[in-house]
């Protein structure tokens, strides 16, 4: 169904410079770090014995597994959080839907290993779970031991991105579909396997393959939990810790960069040969059905269960925040608002920072992955399949391989007019966020686009629209949902991450939230200031993504998608 | 840029020669200090305030990294160098990085600073880096914990290797944590090769964990997820000041180091730097260290005088690190062989070895009172494939067998034979091996009785 556009030149430039970007600021980079794991550590040629040393070791065997296991279980567990939320709140007429699917983007917005910490206070062998089921039960449940404990951190804080793509592409289904088949006499379930969830499955494999490849090559949770039978673990230990001298890390890192890309073509055969575009953009998602007063009880009873659980690690933040002293009991023993006074005073900095660069870093990977999406899947310019393998290979560098990259090929670049090297100027972060969140924009874009019909772009062209008018007045309104979903997934994502900028903040005052975290999390008295700045973080990304929902949800309400132009500017500039 | 390095370098020789020529030269600094360090903010912020009260129009920026990432930091940016000091606990950081000529030498003007601390010496003799605290290393429990599972206090080492604290006990990986290396060489050097590797595997067969960052052991203890932690002195004072209940006990055979600080090699703000060398050793410097965030102990003997009563003092106290006579260059010469064995036979084997261990401990809880001769036997077998090492000292110590473990090309012509993940790998068939085969011959023994 892909046509070939006849004026070429437009998008071939714009694909042209977004792959001199990529090049320039991640394949180079990471060139430069994996080209050790071909290199005899002894004589220096190029080889290939530092990867049959990897097959050759149980140690690397077990990790290759236990990370293959982990990533899938975490998919499942993942998918059994977001389905109901997602079904719930886009299918019925359902009391606070906006409230529910802020509170469900939240966990996301958490550094993973604050929220390792948090967890283990709550559901650890000694957290206040277990010790009250000790108390009065006499037993306990091993929740956080071993790969378990990976798995359930991991899919409470990733089960958003599978929640935001799912409930987009349930919003932009097209009402007529449905009505059609209901006229047609098709049962509800029937509608539902048929209709329904085939036309949410790009939304959902797009959420899905995310999940998968962030937990594939997660690294603060297994390493917060103390696990290292992980490939990531391995990759960062070995590296941190036996340096470039050992091939180890970097062979590690070329498998997952290779397996991640191995997974995204699976589910790109997945989805290949299947057509979700919908014609009509009228409808305004699905129907919404009103549900009995029984229904309702139960469905309200499974979103607050689930939501109690994905956002037990923000409970148990609140409660260390004004915490005085919690130790080996189920609550602290007494509250103090000290912690907040103490952060407010003295580490705002660490909060302007972040809105900085994740603001910058998200606009900048919507755009991005407008136009990647754009380009891979309405032309036919030739290798644009490997600018789309090329942005989805930033979601399998290790921030940490990112990092080291930046340094060794920018610190010797310096910046005209500012002399500083690049690799420590400010802007460096906001670049490494921006690649390092660039897929999930991208995924959310391409499943946006996937849903909407290419016949509508021709009736613009025929109506004499030019190509960027008829992108910018037709595509990017009508994939408006996918985009601010992407928008809002790269923004909370990229304001609590940490592996790639603890390598290249080179000034405290350019520092960004979770790096002041961790700071404050690495001595016994700054446990409280940490949780405190830690929910500041909450709350205001919390506030932002509401907003933008809010936008969104207006946009759908008022179902003129000319309109959308407008606000979609408010956004990327938030 | 050439141009712009010797400059620099030349201006910071000159700098240095002002400094020494006059002490007092201090109110004429660069506005402006920046200090890579590996402390927490608890640390730094309490001396930034007090060196900057002390010197006024100096702004200090301190750059916060883990020890193995301001190593790496401070390799990558050499050539264009904008950090001033590093500023760190354990002493082979900045034996590494001395190593790699990156740090400049200074001398220290202050008075009544002794020469050692415990049976180590408190500056580089070479001239690199200086002492400003000490360290020893001990246990640190949660009284809570304890008195909930009824456990009592532990006062050595080889008592941590009891049955009764079974999955109670933490460590980080001394791979990643220099204070825990010194803490397991300091065992090794104490105890000897074979006894210090056998104590420190029935000990690990106790843990609950192994860490991945050494501030994993005090919140894991502060927080009551284990009981009891292996960790430098700092940690355990510091939280219990916080008010955590938590305490903290040097066992007979510890070590103190000096945690140091040095000038980095063309640093942009030399004389700045020189103040706060000059200004941690100082009278003023010191107390700071009594902080009860910071609680180090100062290398100065008379700050002790005001210290908070029943704190720790080497110069008082002989007892406290003068047990071990720490060999720094024993240490150095197999630092890396030693990291890995620690990781192969117990951080990534740590299931099998827990497995084996609870089998032995089973086995003898069992015997005890009972006189089965065959039973007793095949447990001293198994005690035996536990600690078994599949290296001896000797090897470990070796030159040519240590580089492979931290090859460095100097140039293409360079050539080491042999691999690291190939040694790994035997090493790690042996010990899964000979985990396997202890815990079976323990529930062997344990089935007979």
């Amino acid at each position: 169904m892909i046509t070939v556009s006849r004026s070429h030149w437009g998008p071939a430039a714009v694909a042209l410079s977004l792959a001199l970007f990529l090049i320039v600021f991640l394949v180079v980079p990471v060139a430069k770090v994996i080209y050790v794991a071909f290199q005899d550590p002894n004589t220096g040629a190029l080889t290939l014995i530092n990867f049959i040393d990897f097959f050759n070791t149980s140690l690397f065997q077990e990790s290759f597994f236990n990370s293959f296991y982990v990533a899938s279980m975490s998919v499942v567990l993942a998918s059994v959080f977001a389905l109901p939320l997602a079904y719930f709140t886009t299918r019925f007429n359902f009391g606070g839907s906006i409230l529910i699917q802020t509170l469900g983007v939240i966990p996301l917005i958490m550094p993973p290993f604050v929220g390792a910490v948090a967890m283990v206070l709550l559901f650890g062998q000694n957290g206040s779970i277990n010790l009250l089921l000790d108390q009065y039960l006499g037993f306990t449940i091993p929740f956080m031991e071993g790969l378990n404990g990976v798995i359930f951190v991991e899919s409470v804080h990733y089960f958003p991105f599978i929640l935001i793509n799912l409930s987009a592409a349930l919003n932009n289904i097209d009402r007529s579909m449905e009505e059609a088949a209901q006229n047609l006499g098709a049962s509800r379930g029937r509608l539902f396997r048929r209709i329904v969830f085939p036309l949410a499955m790009p939304g959902y494999v797009a959420g899905a393959s995310l999940v998968f490849l962030k937990v594939f090559d997660d690294l603060g949770t297994p390493l917060l939990l103390n696990i290292n039978n992980m490939l990531a673990p391995q990759a960062y230990l070995r590296i941190s810790s036996i340096g470039i001298n050992d091939p180890m890390g970097y062979v590690i890192s070329v498998i997952l960069v290779a397996f991640s890309l191995l997974a995204l073509w699976t589910s790109f055969l997945a989805l290949r040969g299947k057509d979700y575009a919908t014609v009509q953009k009228g409808g305004g998602g699905l129907m919404k059905r009103d549900l009995a007063g029984w229904e309702k009880a139960g469905c309200y009873t499974v979103v607050i269960l689930i939501l109690l659980l994905v956002l037990s690690p923000h409970i148990a933040l609140t409660l260390l925040s004004f915490g005085t002293v919690w130790s080996f009991s189920p609550l602290p023993d007494a509250y103090t608002a000290q912690h907040y006074v103490d952060v407010v005073s003295t580490s705002s900095v660490y909060i302007t920072n972040t809105l900085l660069y994740a603001g910058l870093a998200a606009g900048i990977d919507v755009v991005f992955g407008t136009a990647i999406a754009y380009v891979v899947w309405r032309t036919g310019l030739p290798g644009r399949k490997l600018l789309d393998y090329m942005a989805m290979g930033a979601v399998a560098i290790p921030g940490v391989v990112l990092g080291i990259g930046y340094l060794r090929t920018f610190y010797q670049f310096d910046v005209p007019f500012i002399d500083k090297p690049l690799a420590s100027w400010w802007v460096i972060i906001v670049i490494a966020l921006a690649i390092r969140r660039l897929p999930y924009a991208l995924r959310a874009c391409v499943a946006a686009l996937q849903q909407v019909s290419v016949m509508l772009e021709e009736a613009a062209e025929n109506l004499g629209a030019t190509k960027s008018r008829t992108v910018r007045r037709v595509v990017v309104p009508l994939m408006m949902g996918g985009i601010v979903a992407g928008f809002v997934t790269s923004f909370a994502t990229a304001s609590v991450e940490l592996s790639a900028t603890i390598m290249l903040v080179s000034q405290e005052s350019d520092a960004p939230l979770a790096y002041g975290i961790y700071e404050f999390m690495q001595s016994a008295s700054g446990r409280g200031p940490g949780a405190a700045l830690g929910m500041i973080a909450v709350l205001i990304i919390g506030i932002a993504t509401y907003l933008s929902h809010r936008i969104i949800d207006k946009k759908e309400s008022e179902r003129a998608p000319r309109q959308a132009a407008a606000p979609q500017e408010k956004v990327q500039g938030a | 840029m050439k141009r712009k390095d010797f400059l620099r370098a030349v201006s910071g020789a000159l700098a240095v020669l002002a400094v020494s020529a006059l002490p007092a030269f201090a109110a004429d600094l660069e506005g402006k200090l920046v200090i890579v360090t590996s402390y927490p903010p608890d640390t730094t912020v309490t001396v930034k305030k007090a060196f900057e009260a002390a010197h006024p129009g100096v702004e200090v920026e301190m750059l916060k990294k883990k020890t193995t990432a301001g190593i790496k930091f401070l390799q990558e940016t050499a050539k264009n160098n904008k950090a001033d000091m590093f500023w760190a606990s354990a002493p082979d950081a900045f034996e590494v990085l001395k190593g790699d000529g990156l740090l400049a030498k200074y001398d220290v003007k202050v008075k009544g600073i002794p020469e050692k601390v415990g049976a180590f010496p408190i500056n580089d003799p070479d001239g690199y880096y200086k002492g400003f605290a000490a360290s020893g290393y001990g246990i640190m429990w949660n009284t809570r914990y304890l008195k909930a599972k009824n456990l009592p206090v532990p006062k050595t080492w080889a008592e941590l290797a009891d049955p009764i604290y079974f999955g109670h006990v933490g460590m980080s990986a001394p791979s990643r944590s220099g204070t825990t290396h010194l803490t397991l060489e300091t065992i090794l050097q104490g105890m000897g090769w074979e006894k210090g590797w056998a104590l420190m595997k029935a000990i690990s067969g106790n843990f609950k964990t192994v860490t991945e960052r050494s501030f994993g052991v005090p919140d894991g203890v502060n927080s009551g997820q284990f009981g009891l932690g292996i960790v430098i002195d700092f940690f355990g004072l510091s939280s219990q000041a916080s008010g955590f209940p938590v305490e903290f006990l040097y066992p007979p055979i510890t070590t103190l180091v000096p945690a140091n600080i040095a000038i980095v090699k063309n640093a942009p703000h030399p004389k700045a730097a020189a103040a706060f060398i000059e200004f941690l050793l100082s009278a003023k410097g010191q107390e700071v260290l009594l902080d009860p965030k910071i609680r180090r102990l100062p290398v100065n003997p008379e700050t002790y005088a005001k210290a908070p009563a029943g704190f720790p003092n080497p110069f008082k106290d002989t007892s406290l690190g003068a047990a071990v006579k720490f060999d720094l260059d024993k240490s150095k010469g197999r630092y890396n062989v030693v990291n890995s064995l620690f990781d192969v036979l117990v951080t990534y084997r740590l299931d099998d070895l827990q497995g084996a261990v609870k089998a032995i401990h089973d086995a003898k809880a069992k015997a005890k009172g009972k006189s089965n001769a065959d039973a007793a036997k095949l447990i001293a077998e198994a005690e035996t494939l536990v600690a078994k090492m599949p290296i001896t000292e000797a090897e470990a110590g070796k030159k040519e067998f240590n580089a492979i473990f931290k090859k460095k090309r100097k140039d293409a012509k360079t050539k080491v034979t042999g691999r690291q993940a190939e040694i790994e790998q035997q090493w790690d068939d042996e010990v899964k091996a000979n985990y396997a085969k202890a815990k079976e011959l323990a529930e062997k023994a344990a089935s007979m009785l």
